[in-house]
């Protein structure tokens, strides 16, 4: 008697341990995304609570959505698209910089400059994409020549980031 | 009594050509004192004022980059990723500056180092990266050897990321060989205090190794080295920022502290002035008096 009744204890501990588990997973499934994006001089969002974030890397443009599975990336020049719980996009340019997604679903971008792209300025950036193509056809050794590549780059990104 | 006969003995005691010598200081000594002291006060005032606005626009700055620091420590903690302490090769690298008068600043960074090394018991196997001339100069007395990279020509402007990017990659490239690594730097606490704390540096290798590393998707060894070197450019640009706010207040501080204290000097001296002059006038009174009652 006192068997069956402490067998049957240990079933529904074990059913009651079973739900609270499920349950768990569920709220997990639900995560909120603490995301931080900030760059040396400015922070954007601080442990924000966003519903997805498009970035641009070097191995590949994907989208960030809460509970994304935990990877690193590093930046490449382009625009980051953050969709807000609100649903407004808000765009910012970045030039370089890494992505970390944690297992707890928090994102942190950092980047080395990053700007909202109202704040770009079409003219000095046709300037700009100008002199740093003279530079990568007059350039010298190796490193110069990477380095003004990499400023081609840049700034052909910006000009895409202001066109869009 | 005794200024007559100064006055009639001239070349037995030729250094005292004033009249009221005898260990108190004549008067125009006193004067030339205040002089400095006054001096001294408006300079220590006008650097606590410039400390003052550098200060300001540094604590402004320091918020983002706090958040940014926070940012880029994130992963190494989530990662669980630990600094093994058995292992030999330490790189240290200290954050101080070229300039001086910011009260105890440098110091607390380099006597930390000091403190640590002398904890592992390895000074051979410690290297040191030291960034400012402040920082260099209190270590050649003792660990000059273990000086490998020194940055001057910092501190005079705010720091940016590419003095940072500039550290970081004298660390990425250093012939010494580190199983790990440790960044030295003050932590502004407040406007009257600062912690001197330090932050572990982590290689690709030991992040491979860690608990968590496995959780994390498709990364390949590329990827991860170039998040490790942009990472390690954040922590020192972050170490940088809370550095120089750190120095910027205690510079303010000192500098008050200073002002205060040139100016109680000031009070003692103007009274011991005042007291010495009433003292002439009362002595030039009496001779004239007695000089005047004689005839």
């Amino acid at each position: 008697m006192a068997a069956a009744v402490l067998r049957q204890a240990a079933r529904t501990s074990l059913r009651l341990q079973q739900c609270s588990r499920l349950i768990a997973a569920s709220h997990r499934n639900y995560a909120d995304m603490a995301f931080t994006f900030a760059s040396p001089y400015d922070v954007y969002y601080k442990d924000a609570k966003v519903k997805q974030i498009d970035v641009p890397t070097f191995s590949g443009n994907f989208g960030i959505l809460p509970d994304h599975v935990p990877t690193l990336a590093v930046l490449k020049p382009g625009v980051i698209n953050v969709t807000e719980e609100d649903g407004s996009n808000k765009k910012y340019f970045v030039s370089s910089g890494s992505v970390t997604i944690n297992d707890d679903s928090s994102v942190q971008i950092l980047a080395e400059e990053a700007h909202p792209v109202d704040r770009l300025d079409a003219a000095s950036i046709r300037d700009g994409m100008s002199k740093a193509q003279q530079q990568a056809s007059s350039a010298a050794s190796e490193t110069a020549k990477a380095e003004a590549q990499i400023a081609v780059e840049c700034y052909e990104a910006l000009q895409k980031a202001v066109d869009a | 009594m005794e200024a007559i006969l100064s006055r009639a003995t001239p070349m037995l005691v030729p250094q005292c050509g004033q009249l009221q010598s005898r260990g108190m200081a004549t008067l125009k000594e006193i004067r030339i004192r205040l002089k400095s002291v006054t001096n001294i006060q408006k300079i220590t005032k006008s650097m606590k004022m410039v400390s003052a606005a550098k200060y300001a626009r540094a604590e402004r700055e320091l918020k983002p980059a706090r958040s940014y620091g926070m940012g880029a420590k994130a992963f190494y903690e989530k990662v669980e990723v630990a600094q093994d302490e058995t292992k030999p090769n330490h790189l240290m690298v200290a954050m101080s500056s070229d300039r001086g008068l910011c009260g105890g600043i440098h110091s607390a960074v380099i006597k930390y180092i000091k403190a640590k090394m002398e904890e592992e018991g390895s000074s051979d196997d410690t290297r040191i990266i030291v960034v400012g001339d402040k920082g260099k100069a209190i270590l050649q007395r003792t660990l000059s050897k273990n000086i490998i990279h020194s940055f001057s020509d910092y501190g005079k402007r705010p720091p940016i990321f590419a003095d940072a990017a500039l550290v970081a990659n004298t660390i990425l490239d250093t012939d010494f060989k580190y199983d790990r690594a440790t960044l030295v730097f003050n932590t502004f606490k407040s406007v009257i205090s600062y912690n001197t704390t330090e932050l572990p540096l982590f290689s690709p290798s030991a992040i491979e190794g860690s608990t968590k590393f496995n959780l994390y998707d498709s990364l390949d060894e590329d990827v991860l080295r170039c998040y490790n070197e942009f990472s390690l450019a954040s922590l020192v640009m972050f170490a940088m920022k809370e550095g120089a706010c750190s120095e910027q207040s205690s510079r303010m501080t000192a500098m008050d502290a200073a002002s205060k204290n040139a100016g109680e000097m000031i009070d003692k001296l103007t009274l011991t002035f005042n007291r010495t002059r009433q003292a002439v006038i009362t002595r030039e009174l009496i001779e004239i008096i007695s000089g005047a009652a004689a005839l």
